[in-house]
């Protein structure tokens, strides 16, 4: 019986009160729109920032004269090395057979097989790539970075590309992170300042509850209810807008754009759920709180 | 009845020494024991301003008490203090037995639902009817369904409202929002009704209207404490009179001349005739 009278105060509070109503619920709309595009936004974006830093690895070429049994002995060699997660080993032949499938016509031109083996050693983490790559230049007699073994011809060398690529990555991440974080305290202020709008117009309502003597829950349930039900609202129009645009414009791209199609874009399940909580329970909180102002009588 | 004979501070002057009869009350002395309201020493402070200033007086069940005195004599103060809408900064205040000063904030809205509050602009619900309107106060305290359907029509056939039952306080009166109001301060029958200036923004007419309803509800029992500017209403009505200037009670004067069993009509009828001043004053 109490919660029939608190949904029907709520439900009549808002059909009296239409404006500021309307005025909640375009808020919560379209706060939930930017951040339904948002969200995706930078999850594609540190997912694209990854992948990139995950390429970030050092080639070991071996001599052309190297034998099987030096390739064994490298490998051990290799994996020694602290911060070495893993490394791939790719045969002058195997080699031979990736660059001709690129440029068939060059390759056949070449007739005779160029390409070092190759091991490609991958470091736990993008960031210990220079590490790795110092442990395995060793400072030679002449001063000239050597070779921890006789049969490594060279170790690539991209210390400045790889550089650039964390420096990069890295603000990527933290840009997008702190805009997050900015978009999601813009959101709850700009919902709760306009449900506070609303309630001041209502506040001699509240004075005179407060005056009957109704307890101070006894006024607000009405009002947070009121809370959820705009949010919710808000926050499934703004999610119909979402899965419209999703199936009509993005859908149709994703096939071409790898950067929609990334694996770590956030699922469209995941994101109906994160905006309808968040629009419940900051719409929610937003009435509960604004009116403890009020209810100081 | 001895209600008056407090010692008050400032100049005094009594309209009756002597106990007044009531015929109308069964056992006069065993009612006019219960004290409905009592004042003793109370001060209110604001930052450098006195809103109270030990005040001390008491009011018994079944009483009628006006309060009367300039603009910022102290009388909303004391309304205000007796809501526990503010809290004195010296004295005690006690409501049908409770000492305000043990409430606490949670139980604020309990105490309220035992005091009518009845007020000079009403403060109606304005989205709700009048049926709507009256019937909160009885929601407010968890009221059955049923119990509303029972009571609300009863107090506004009382309060001469039951044609209006679904109109918007907007679409109503002065008179008749007062009525309301009046309506939603008594359904829940509490044994004190405060009205602060209850016909401050009413026509003659309309207010002899709104004192005959405030003297039925204090017929039944209903201690009654009307503040008000009205002088020549307070002439009329000859009830008790405490008059407040710059906080502190000036005044308190059994207004003697009156017979406590009138009726509501002689009541209206008198109220309509020429002031008749009563002797004292």
């Amino acid at each position: 019986m109490r919660i029939g009278f608190f949904l029907r105060e709520a439900f009549r509070a808002m059909r009296r009160n239409a404006a500021p109503t309307f005025a909640a619920l375009a808020t919560v709309l379209v706060t939930m729109l930017v951040l339904g595009v948002f969200i995706p936004i930078v999850q594609a974006t540190n997912g694209a920032a990854n992948s990139v830093r995950s390429r970030v690895l050092v080639d070991v070429y071996m001599k052309s004269n190297a034998t099987a049994a030096d390739e064994v002995r490298v490998r051990k060699e290799l994996l020694a090395i602290p911060h070495v997660r893993n490394i791939q080993f790719v045969s002058k032949e195997q080699a031979f057979a990736q660059q001709s499938k690129l440029d068939p016509a060059a390759y056949k031109l070449l007739g005779a097989n160029p390409l070092p083996d190759t091991f490609h050693v991958i470091p736990d983490r993008p960031a210990d790539v220079l590490a790795v790559h110092n442990a395995l230049t060793p400072p030679g007699a002449n001063g000239q970075a050597g070779t921890i073994d006789p049969s490594i011809q060279t170790v690539s060398n991209k210390k400045n590309d790889t550089k650039k690529i964390l420096e990069v990555t890295n603000l990527v991440t933290i840009t997008a992170a702190a805009l997050t974080v900015l978009l999601t305290i813009a959101s709850i202020l700009l919902i709760g300042n306009t449900i506070r709008l609303s309630l001041y117009a209502r506040r001699r309502e509240v004075e005179v509850m407060k005056l009957v003597g109704a307890t101070d829950w006894f006024i607000r349930w009405p009002f947070v209810i009121e809370g959820i039900v705009v949010g919710a609202f808000g926050a499934l129009l703004a999610i119909a807008v979402l899965g419209l645009a999703k199936v009509v414009l993005l859908d149709p791209l994703a096939d071409n754009w790898t950067l929609i199609a990334a694996p770590k874009t956030i699922s469209y399940t995941a994101l109906v759920i994160i905006l309808m909580g968040a629009g419940v329970v900051v719409s929610a909180l937003g009435s509960g709180i604004s009116l403890r102002r009020f209810l100081r009588v | 009845m001895a209600t008056s004979s407090k010692t008050l501070t400032g100049k005094r002057r009594r309209g009756a020494d002597a106990p007044i009869a009531h015929p109308g009350e069964p056992s006069p002395e065993r009612v006019t024991r219960r004290r409905v309201v009592e004042f003793r020493d109370v001060s209110k402070l604001y930052a450098g301003d006195v809103g109270l200033d030990h005040a001390t007086f008491s009011a018994d069940r079944g009483e009628f008490v006006f309060l009367v005195g300039a603009t910022g004599s102290g009388k909303s103060t004391l309304m205000r203090l007796l809501i526990k809408e503010l809290e004195p900064t010296g004295g005690r205040i006690r409501v049908a037995g409770h000492d305000l000063a043990e409430i606490t904030r949670r139980r604020v809205p309990y105490y309220r639902r035992n005091v009518g509050v009845v007020f000079q602009d009403f403060k109606l619900l304005a989205n709700r009817n009048v049926y709507a309107n009256v019937a909160y106060a009885l929601q407010v305290t968890g009221g059955s369904r049923r119990e509303i359907r029972a009571k609300v029509p009863d107090i506004l056939r009382l309060t001469g409202l039951s044609t209006k039952l679904h109109n918007f306080p907007d679409q109503l009166s002065g008179g008749e929002q007062q009525r309301v109001s009046i309506a939603r301060a008594f359904v829940n029958h509490p044994p004190l009704l405060l009205a602060d200036e209850p016909t401050g923004n009413l026509d003659p007419e309309t207010s002899i209207d709104i004192m005959r309803l405030l003297y039925r509800i204090n017929r039944t029992g209903t201690t009654v404490l009307v503040a008000t500017h009205d002088q020549a209403m307070v002439d009329k009505m000859r009830r008790r009179v405490l008059e407040l200037d710059h906080g502190r009670i000036v005044r308190d004067e059994a207004g003697g001349s009156y017979t406590r069993d009138e009726s509501t009509r002689e009541f209206a009828h008198r109220m309509r005739g020429p002031s008749t001043r009563p002797p004292g004053l």
